[in-house]
C-alpha cells in the first residue's frame, strides 16, 4: 500500500482549485443570471456574492457572509439566517443559487427565498445541501439575536435575551440599543436596559460611557455584573527588559523576592520568556550525570559516590569544565538577570480610567457579597440547626426529663424515615402520603418507645450506665433488621413537588423549601413541647415524676405510667423528625447512626432537662459547623472534628451545658 | 498479716497457666511450628482475639473497676495500632524503594530516597511530601515509644480536662464517644497525614523477615500478644488488689464519699484512665499487624461500644471476665460473620446468620444487661457457691449493682 499522505495532498490541492474556478464562474454566471428569474433579488446577490464562504462550511471565515446578511436590511433576512440554521438552505448546482427546498415526489420541491414562490423541483443530485456545522449555528444564532428581540412574541424576546447574556458580542450593543425604547413589557424592558448597560461596560468603544455603566452597578450583586466586570481588571504576569514599556495598563509591579514573587518564581518567567538561560535543577543534574557515565565516572568522579548533591555538583562542574554540558547558571548570575527586569501585572483592558472604576465596583461588589454571603451562610447554619434540634427534641425529653440514655433514639429517627418510604409505596400522591406518614411514624415509634421503656428500661432505671449499654444492643438489632428487610442501599423519600426548588431572595441568598418546611416543622415541635410540659396534665405529672418519684406517687400519680407515655413521646418524635430527616437525607439503616452522637452533644451542651437549652445547643452547634466550613469550604469532615473538639472544651467550662438547672429540679 | 499477692489472688495463676498452655497447643499444631492442623489464618485470629482479650482488660480496669464507662478505648487501640503501622510501612517502603532505585546508573540521595518512599506512600492521598507526623517514622524504637506516648498523653489530656471538671456518668461516656467520633473523622481527612480513608496497610509484611513465611510470622505474633496479654493481666490484678484497688472501686460505687475521705479522686481516675489508654495502645501496635491493615473505620465510635459488650456480657469487675468476653464474642462473631454457619431453616423463612447475627448479638446483649448483669463471670459464683444474701429488698451499697457480693465478702 503507498503512504497515503502525499495522495491526500494532491486531492486537496486539486480540490482547492476547482473551488476557485468554480468561484469564478459562479460569480460571471451570477452577473449573467442577473437579468431574470430569482437570481435577480438583492437576498440572492448578497448570496452570491458569499457563496464560496457559504458552502465551504467552515466557522473561520464566514461571519463576514452572515454579518453581510444580518446587517444588510433586507426583509427576508432573518428567513434566510434561520433556514441556514435548520439546514434547509440548498444550493442548485446548475446555475449556483440559493433556494429552500422541502422533500418532495421523486426529489425536492424549491421555493425561492426572497419571494418565497415555487421555483420547481430539483432531483436529489441537482441540489447541495448547505449542512452548517454547531460553530457556524452559533454564530447564526448570535445573528438572529437581532431579530429576534423585535419579535412580537415575548417570550421570543426574552430567549434572545438569554442568548445575549449567555454569549454576547459587540454587535448585540447596538442592536440592543435600537430596540430598548419600543419595548412594551416592562419587565422585558428592565432586563434589555440592564443587558444594555453590561454590554456598554464590555463593549461601548466609549470609555466614559463604559466608566459610567460601572460606575452605575457599584453594590449589585447579580453574577451577571461580576462576570462582566471580572475580564477587565484580569491580569497577566509580564516581564520586560529594564522598566516596563510605556502605553501598558500596569496593576502593579513586583519585586523578585518578595512574597507574591519568589525569587524562583521569578526566575522561571525570565526563563520560559525566553530572556535567561534556564536553571538545571536536581532532576536536570542527574540526567545530565547519567547521560556521560564513561567507564564508571562522570566528570572525574565515580559514580558509587554520586549519592550525595555535593558530589553531584562537582562532576557536573566537570563536565562543564569540559564543554559536555551547558555550564550552571551562578546565583549572581540569578540575581543580575533579576535586577535587569521588571516585573508586573498588566490588565488586559488597555484604559487606565476603565481598570480603576472596575476594580472600584468590585470592591464595592465584593463588600455586599460579603455581606450577603454571611446571611446565606446564616440560613445555612439556622436549618442546619433546626435539623439537629429536631433529631435532639425526643431526646432531650427522654434523656432530659427521664435521664434514659437512649442509644436506639437514632433507630427511631430511622424507623420514622422508613415509614414514610413505606407509605409512600402505597400511596402514590407523595402530598397525602407525607401527610398520613407523619402521624404514622409517630404512632409507630411511639409503640416502639412504650415496648422497649415496659420490655428493658423500666428494669434499669438505677443503673444508666447499663441502660446505655442495653438500648445500644437494641439499636444494632434493630439496625440490622432494618438492613435484613430493605437492604443496603439507600430508599427515596420523595417530597412533594411544592417543596422542590428554593426561595431565592438574590444571587447570593437562597434557601431550598425543603429547610424551610424543616425550620417550621422544628418551631412546631418547639411549641408542642411547651404547651405539653406547661399547659397539660401530662407534662405536670412528667414534672413531678421527674423531680421526685416517690413525692408524685404518694399524690396519687402513676410514675410507671408516666413514664412509659414520656418516653413514647420522645420516641414518636423521634419517628416524626425521621421523616423529615429522610426527605433530603438518603434513606439507609445507618441514617440514625449519622445524628446519634450529634443530638446527644446538642442535649448536652444546651443542658440537660431544658427545652431552651436544647434550642441554644442546637443554634449553637448548627451556627458553629457552619461557621468551620466556611473558613475551610472543602472539608467538611475537619469542620465535623473541629466542632466536636469545641464542644469538648466547652463542657469544660460549663459541665452542666448552657442552661444549667439548679436547685431541686437539678436532682443530684 | 499481709498476704503474697499470688496468695490473694490465685485466679492469676489460673489465668496464666490457662494463657500458657493455650499458646503452647496452639502453636504444636500451627502450620508454621507444628503439625499444620490449625491454618495460619485462624493462629492469626487467635493472635488478635488475645489482643482483644488485652485491650477488654484495660476497659474492664477502667469501667468495671474505676466506674468510667469510656467509649473512646478502641480509639487508644488504633491510635497504637497506626504508630506500629508508620513504621511497619516505612520500612517496608524504604526495602522496595531502595531496591529499585539500587537499579539506576546514579546512586540516589538520602533526600531522593526518601521522596522516592513518600511518594510511594503518600501518591494514593495526591501527595508525595512527608507530612510532620511521620518525622520519626523511619525508627522502630522512637515509633515504639510513640505506641505509649501517644495515647497516653491523648488520654492524659483528655482525662485531665474531663475529670477535673467533674464530668462524670453517661456524660463522661458521650465525651468520649465525641472523643472518638472526633478522632476518626480527622483521620477520615486526606491531609491528617495518615492517607485517610485508605489506612495503613501491607502491615504483616515484617520489614528485616521478609524470608519468614507468614505461618511463622503469626505464630510469633502469637507468642508475642499472648506474653503481653500475661504481663497486662498481672499487671491489672496488681492495680486492683491493693488499697489502689479499693481505692478505686470506691470511686466507682460512691465517688463523693471518697472524696470526702480525702482522696484525689481526680488523680487516681486519671492515671486509671492513662494506664488504661497505653495498655490498649499495646495492644492495637500488636493487633495490626497481624491484621494487616488499618484504617479510620477500626476507630469509629461503634468498636468502643462493642468493647463495652464484650466485657459486659463476659462479666463487668473481674478480669478473667473480660478475657472471657472478648474471646467469646469476638470470636462467635468472626465464625458467624464468616459465613460458615449453616443457615437455620424454619420452613417459611431461612436465616442466615450472616445477616442475622447482629440481632442476635444485640438482643443477647440485652438479655444479659437485664438478667445476668454480672455476665458469663457470673457462672464462677454459681460454681464457687458464693450467692446474694437476702437482703430483703434492701441495696448492699449506696447504688444498686454496685458493689459486687464477692468484694464485700472479703
Amino acid at each position: 500500500m503507498p503512504p497515503p499522505f502525499p495522495d491526500r495532498l494532491t486531492a486537496m490541492r486539486i480540490l482547492l482549485a476547482a473551488l476557485t474556478f468554480l468561484c469564478l464562474v459562479a460569480t460571471a454566471g451570477a452577473q449573467d443570471i442577473a437579468a431574470d428569474g430569482p437570481a435577480a433579488t438583492p437576498l440572492q446577490s448578497l448570496l452570491q456574492e458569499h457563496r464560496a464562504a457559504i458552502e465551504q462550511g467552515a466557522r473561520r471565515g464566514i461571519g463576514p457572509a452572515i454579518e453581510a446578511l444580518r446587517d444588510s436590511g433586507l426583509p427576508e433576512a432573518r428567513l434566510i439566517l434561520e433556514k441556514w440554521q435548520a439546514r434547509e438552505l440548498w444550493l442548485r448546482k446548475a446555475d449556483g443559487l440559493f433556494f429552500l427546498a422541502e422533500p418532495a415526489e421523486g426529489g425536492y420541491r424549491l421555493t425561492d427565498p426572497a419571494t418565497g414562490e415555487a421555483a420547481g423541483s430539483a432531483t436529489r443530485d441537482e441540489v447541495i445541501q448547505i449542512r452548517p456545522n454547531s460553530g457556524i449555528r452559533a454564530v447564526l444564532a448570535g445573528a438572529l439575536v437581532q431579530f429576534q428581540l423585535t419579535d412580537p412574541n415575548p417570550a421570543v424576546r426574552a430567549a434572545a435575551l438569554d442568548a445575549i447574556a449567555r454569549r454576547s458580542e459587540a454587535g448585540h450593543l447596538d442592536a440592543l440599543r435600537a430596540v430598548l425604547e419600543d419595548e412594551p413589557d416592562p419587565r422585558l424592558k428592565a432586563r434589555k436596559a440592564r443587558l444594555e448597560r453590561l454590554l456598554t461596560i464590555s463593549f461601548d468603544p466609549d470609555p466614559d460611557a463604559r466608566i459610567a455603566a460601572i460606575e452605575g452597578f457599584a453594590g449589585d450583586i447579580g453574577v451577571d455584573v461580576r462576570a462582566a466586570l471580572n475580564p477587565l481588571v484580569a491580569t497577566t504576569r509580564a516581564v520586560a527588559p529594564g522598566e516596563p514599556p510605556a502605553g501598558e495598563n500596569i496593576a502593579r509591579r513586583l519585586s523578585p523576592g518578595s512574597e507574591a514573587l519568589p525569587r524562583e518564581a521569578a526566575y522561571a518567567i525570565l526563563v520560559e520568556a525566553g530572556l535567561a538561560p534556564p536553571r538545571i535543577g536536581r532532576p536536570g543534574i542527574r540526567a545530565a550525570l547519567a547521560a556521560h557515565v564513561e567507564g564508571g565516572r562522570v566528570g572525574g568522579v565515580p559514580v558509587a559516590e554520586l549519592n550525595s548533591d555535593a558530589a553531584r555538583e562537582r562532576a557536573y562542574a566537570g563536565l562543564a569544565a569540559a564543554g559536555l554540558v551547558p555550564a550552571h547558571v551562578t546565583e549572581a548570575g540569578i540575581d543580575a538577570a533579576l535586577a535587569a527586569h521588571s516585573f508586573y501585572d498588566r490588565y488586559a483592558e488597555a484604559d487606565p480610567r476603565v481598570t480603576e472604576a472596575a476594580s472600584a465596583a468590585l470592591s464595592a461588589i465584593a463588600l455586599m457579597v460579603g455581606g450577603n454571603q454571611m446571611a446565606d451562610l446564616a440560613l445555612d447554619a439556622l436549618s442546619l440547626a433546626s435539623i439537629y434540634f429536631l433529631a435532639a427534641i425526643g431526646l432531650a425529653i427522654t434523656f432530659g426529663v427521664m435521664r434514659v440514655i437512649n442509644m436506639a433514639h437514632g433507630e427511631f429517627i430511622m424507623m420514622g424515615a422508613y415509614t414514610g418510604y413505606v407509605v409512600q409505596q402505597f400511596i402514590p400522591d407523595y402530598t397525602i402520603s407525607i401527610l398520613v406518614a407523619l402521624p404514622l411514624a409517630f404512632a409507630i415509634t411511639f409503640g416502639a418507645g412504650v415496648a422497649m421503656e415496659r420490655l428493658v428500661i423500666r428494669w434499669l432505671y438505677n443503673r444508666p450506665l447499663e441502660t446505655l449499654l442495653a438500648t445500644f444492643g437494641i439499636s444494632i438489632a434493630l439496625q440490622q433488621l432494618a438492613k435484613n428487610i430493605f437492604g443496603t442501599q439507600a430508599r427515596p423519600l420523595t417530597s412533594p413537588a411544592w417543596l422542590d426548588g428554593s426561595l431565592v431572595i438574590n444571587d447570593v441568598v437562597s434557601i431550598s423549601y425543603i429547610r424551610i418546611a424543616i425550620f417550621v416543622l422544628a418551631l412546631m415541635f418547639l411549641g408542642l413541647f411547651l404547651f405539653i410540659m406547661r399547659r397539660t396534665r401530662l407534662g405536670l405529672e412528667v414534672r413531678a415524676v421527674t423531680q421526685n418519684p416517690r413525692m408524685a406517687a404518694s399524690m396519687g400519680i402513676n410514675p410507671d405510667r408516666i413514664n412509659m407515655l414520656t418516653f413514647g413521646l420522645g420516641s414518636g418524635i423521634a419517628g416524626v423528625a425521621g421523616v423529615a430527616i429522610g426527605l433530603y437525607a438518603k434513606v439507609t439503616s445507618e441514617l440514625g447512626q449519622d445524628y446519634i452522637v450529634q443530638s446527644f452533644m446538642t442535649v448536652v451542651v444546651g443542658g440537660v432537662g431544658n427545652i431552651w437549652g436544647t434550642l441554644l445547643g442546637a443554634t449553637l452547634i448548627g451556627f458553629l459547623q457552619k461557621g468551620i466550613e466556611w473558613f475551610n469550604p472543602s472539608n467538611t469532615l475537619a469542620a465535623q472534628t473541629y466542632m466536636i473538639l469545641f464542644i469538648i472544651l466547652f463542657i469544660q467550662f460549663r459541665p452542666r451545658g448552657i442552661i444549667a438547672l439548679k436547685g431541686r429540679a437539678a436532682g443530684d | 498479716m499481709r498476704q503474697s499477692f499470688v496468695a490473694k489472688n490465685p485466679s492469676v495463676l489460673v489465668f496464666l497457666a490457662c494463657l500458657g498452655l493455650f499458646t503452647l497447643g496452639v502453636s504444636v499444631l500451627s502450620e508454621g511450628m507444628g503439625i499444620g492442623l490449625i491454618s495460619t489464618s485462624f493462629v492469626k485470629t487467635l493472635g488478635k482475639t488475645l489482643c482483644l482479650c488485652l485491650v477488654a482488660i484495660a476497659m474492664d480496669l477502667v469501667w468495671g473497676y474505676a466506674g468510667i464507662l469510656s467509649l473512646g478505648h478502641f480509639a487508644f487501640f488504633g491510635l497504637g495500632g497506626y504508630m506500629i503501622g508508620m513504621w511497619l510501612m516505612y520500612a517496608r517502603t524504604e526495602g522496595i524503594v531502595a531496591a529499585s532505585l539500587s537499579n539506576a546508573e546514579i546512586p540516589p540521595t538520602p533526600d531522593e530516597l526518601r521522596s522516592a518512599i513518600a511518594n510511594q506512600i503518600f501518591g494514593v492521598v495526591g501527595s508525595s511530601d512527608f507530612p510532620a507526623i511521620w518525622v520519626f517514622a523511619h525508627s522502630l524504637p522512637l515509633q515504639m515509644a510513640l505506641v505509649v506516648l501517644v495515647p497516653g498523653l491523648l488520654a492524659l489530656v483528655f482525662g485531665w480536662l474531663a475529670f477535673r471538671s467533674r464530668v462524670t456518668g453517661v456524660y463522661l461516656s458521650i465525651l468520649t464517644q465525641a472523643m472518638t467520633l472526633a478522632l476518626a473523622l480527622y483521620l477520615f481527612q486526606n491531609d491528617s497525614g495518615l492517607r485517610g480513608n485508605n489506612g495503613l496497610s501491607g502491615l504483616q509484611n515484617i520489614p528485616g523477615a521478609e524470608g519468614v513465611p507468614q505461618s511463622v510470622i503469626s505464630v510469633w505474633f502469637l507468642w508475642a500478644s499472648a506474653a503481653a496479654l500475661g504481663l497486662g493481666y498481672v499487671i491489672a490484678a496488681f492495680v486492683v488488689s491493693g488499697k489502689f484497688g479499693s481505692v478505686i472501686r470506691g470511686i466507682r460505687d460512691d465517688e463523693a464519699r471518697v472524696r470526702f475521705l480525702g482522696y484525689s479522686v481526680e488523680g487516681y481516675k486519671l492515671f486509671v484512665f492513662t494506664l488504661t489508654a497505653v495498655i490498649a495502645g499495646i495492644a492495637g501496635a500488636l493487633y495490626y499487624p497481624q491484621a494487616g491493615i488499618i484504617n479510620p473505620k477500626e476507630i469509629a465510635p461503634i468498636a468502643s461500644i462493642y468493647l463495652a459488650v464484650w466485657v459486659a456480657i463476659g462479666g463487668r469487675g473481674r478480669l478473667y471476665g473480660a478475657v472471657i468476653g472478648a474471646a467469646l464474642v469476638s470470636l462467635l462473631s468472626t465464625w458467624f460473620t464468616g459465613g460458615r454457619v449453616p443457615d437455620l431453616p424454619l420452613g417459611f423463612y431461612t436465616i442466615s446468620w450472616v445477616d442475622w447475627w447482629q440481632v442476635l448479638l444485640g438482643l443477647s446483649f440485652v438479655l444479659v444487661t437485664l438478667f445476668a448483669p454480672k455476665g458469663i463471670g457470673g457462672l464462677f459464683d454459681l460454681v464457687a457457691g458464693r450467692r446474694a444474701p437476702d437482703r430483703h429488698g434492701a441495696d448492699l451499697g449506696p447504688d444498686p449493682g454496685a458493689l459486687r457480693e464477692k468484694e464485700a465478702e472479703r
